[in-house]
């Protein structure tokens, strides 16, 4: 029996398939594009021709797109998953998990593995993949090289945080000839604290955090993270699996 | 003569059908005075021979026009109650004789001053804690307000006509527990949906027996239901606790929701809620002690302190076997999202999951609450 779990998030789509042992027969990453209907479509042909079959399976959804995948037996919310998906690749039960998504931030506080309180960011995307996003195609870059360039910077700050009010902080800190570098120091940064402070709120009692979700590649800002958590920040690459992984291991309860 | 207002014409069918009823109940001779809160001693309106229309708006539509006077950053019900009386389109505040404010958060107490210019609005100062020195000011407006209604209308109300309506009052606040105490048995017998809505539904109905007669004849039906049907057959869907700020202009994107996602929201302890209704008028006390006794001790968050709310809430876990906390907040209601850490904090020491949603009258973040409802319910059928 092949476990599916699609999680189709606001920027990417993950999906990852695991067979009776929880041992990983496949994953994959895909932009979401503007449709969740055809990604989740898309998803279905690409497993069919690796020979495997969401029907014949058992198929759990995830995700802000997760009511777009037609042939999942099930939804579930990507709460939920990442904290399942997190307990599966750290093997612990007691931790903080901070999934940094396309345009949610979440903050999962586990104990013996059991969700005991989460929070989301609010209506608006500061702190989250979006606010990159959008900031890096501001300053003609790629999210992942800002990333890379912000640790060379220092000194700036944007303390907007609304994201086009933060957007024209960028742009006026371009004209007035501020250092690349030091720009995506303060876009960073401005991440790192709005989750900071989101974190702050919650009673995170665990020694450690573990980081999931699209920007866990980035290393700097899980270094930035540590910094101000003071403690350890740890991620892994199939960490923007999570929600996925969480997904799979939860249609094994259908 | 009683006019209906200028742009009648252009109105909704409803809203129409709404205006004439109060033009004819107007007409009838029937005194109306418009309220804000649930602290406003209705009885001496009643006493008075007049209705206590409530005002507390719950749509988003006449926001932007309160906007040009009020600021954006403020409470939805604030600005949307100001709105209606600005645009002439609550058939209430348009035929109120005047309107009773009190001072209980910052943005209704000087949103007042601003409605005095539209209609008369008399505010009772209510004090912000619960001791001797404050039941003897609260009791002093009391007196104030009684003779306020005397001098409006020319008439004598006498202590015979409050205690009237006292009893009157007291029956009905006993009529109103039993009904939402059904929450209490298990499974639940009837959605907290339908709850809020009837509740909110009678509120416009100047005639209070009538009121517990529908509610009454309901509560019975509903009772018997459940004895024939449902009893004895556990159900697995979790119980909830609403809490918070009044949740009206929010029902359909929160309760109703989560009603949906397969939850059943059982208890209330808001204002429309049985927050007012769980303390009698004492009946044997001099009538204006019992009242401010009885309104100075409702348990919302513009106390201080206000521990009492938190001792409510833990009995209500209880009593109404609730699997978990959902506590509405509406944008800018600095009293309920700053009391909130101690509600969760008093969820928590009873292993009780608790969420907190603060929002506006809009449908912008929909969404985004469905999957916090819906992670809400993952998070407690792990520990159900």
């Amino acid at each position: 029996m092949d476990y599916i779990g699609i999680d189709i998030g606001s920027t990417c789509a993950k999906v990852v398939v695991m067979d009776e042992d929880e041992k990983i027969r496949h994953q994959s990453v895909q932009p979401t594009g503007w449709s969740s209907v055809d990604t989740a479509d898309i998803i279905k042909n690409m497993l069919l021709e690796k020979g495997i079959s969401p029907e014949n399976g058992k198929v759990v959804a995830t995700g802000y797109g997760r009511v777009s995948v037609p042939y999942a037996d099930k939804t579930v919310t990507e709460i939920t998953c990442h904290a399942r998906g997190a307990v599966w690749l750290y093997e612990k039960k007691n931790m903080a998990v901070i999934d940094i998504g396309g345009q949610d931030t979440k903050i999962i506080i586990l104990e013996n593995g059991m969700v005991r309180d989460f929070a989301m960011n609010d209506k608006c995307s500061a702190g989250t993949g979006r606010f990159l996003e959008i900031m890096a195609n501001t300053m003609a870059l790629k999210p992942d090289a800002l990333c890379e360039l912000a640790r060379k910077g220092k000194d700036v700050k944007i303390s907007s945080m609304c994201t086009v009010f933060a957007e024209s902080e960028v742009i006026s800190l371009i004209g007035q000839g501020e250092k690349k570098e030091n720009i995506a120091f303060a876009v960073v940064n401005s991440i790192a604290d709005k989750v900071a402070s989101q974190c702050s709120k919650m009673n995170m009692s665990s020694e450690e955090v573990f980081l999931t979700g699209g920007l866990c590649e980035c290393s700097y800002l899980r270094e930035v993270l540590e910094e101000k958590l003071g403690k350890p920040v740890l991620t892994k690459p199939e960490c923007r699996y999570a929600g996925a992984i969480g997904a799979a291991l939860c249609s094994r309860n259908i | 003569m009683i006019q209906l207002p200028e742009n009648f014409e252009t109105y909704a069918e409803a809203r129409k059908a709404g205006f004439l009823r109060m033009k004819e109940l107007k007409e009838s001779g029937r005194r109306v005075v418009g309220i804000f809160c649930s602290f406003v001693p209705t009885e001496l309106i009643e006493a008075a021979g007049g209705t206590a229309a409530p005002l507390c708006a719950t749509s988003e539509e006449p926001i932007p026009a309160a906007e040009a006077d009020l600021p954006k950053n403020l409470c939805p019900l604030i600005k949307a109650s100001y709105g209606f009386a600005l645009t002439d389109t609550c058939p209430y505040f348009y035929f109120s004789d005047f309107i009773v404010g009190e001072t209980t958060c910052d943005g209704k107490k000087k949103m007042f001053e601003l409605m005095n210019d539209i209609k008369e609005t008399y505010v009772m100062q209510l004090p912000a804690r619960r001791d001797e020195a404050a039941l003897d000011a609260w009791e002093k407006e009391v007196v104030r307000f009684w003779k306020k209604l005397e001098d409006f209308y020319g008439i004598t109300i006498t202590e015979e006509d409050v205690k009237k309506a006292i009893r009157l009052k007291n029956r009905e606040r006993e009529v109103m527990l039993r009904f939402l105490e059904l929450g209490k048995l298990n499974p639940a017998p009837i959605s907290g949906y339908e709850m809020g809505t009837r509740l909110d539904g009678l509120g416009f109905n100047p005639d209070i027996e009538e009121r517990c007669r529908i509610i009454e004849a309901r509560t019975e039906e509903v009772k018997k239901d459940w004895e024939e049907n449902y009893k004895g057959k556990p159900s697995r869907r979790p119980r909830i606790l609403i809490t918070g700020c009044p949740n009206s202009g929010i029902r359909e994107k929160t309760i109703k929701v989560i009603e949906e996602l397969g939850a059943d929201v059982v208890a209330f302890d808001c204002c429309n809620g049985t927050r007012e209704k769980v303390e009698k008028v004492d009946e044997n006390l001099p009538v204006t002690r019992a009242l401010a006794k009885k309104y100075l001790n409702i348990n919302c968050s513009v106390m201080s302190p206000n521990e009492t709310r938190m001792e409510y809430i833990s009995n209500m876990i209880d009593e109404y076997q609730v699997d978990g906390v959902l506590e509405l907040i509406l944008c800018a209601c600095h009293t309920y999202s700053i009391e909130a850490y101690n509600v969760k904090k008093t969820a928590m020491a009873k292993n009780v999951p608790y969420l907190m949603i603060e929002t506006d009258y809009s449908k912008a973040d929909s969404g985004q609450i469905n999957t916090r409802l819906e992670a809400f319910l993952e998070t407690i059928s792990q520990f159900k």
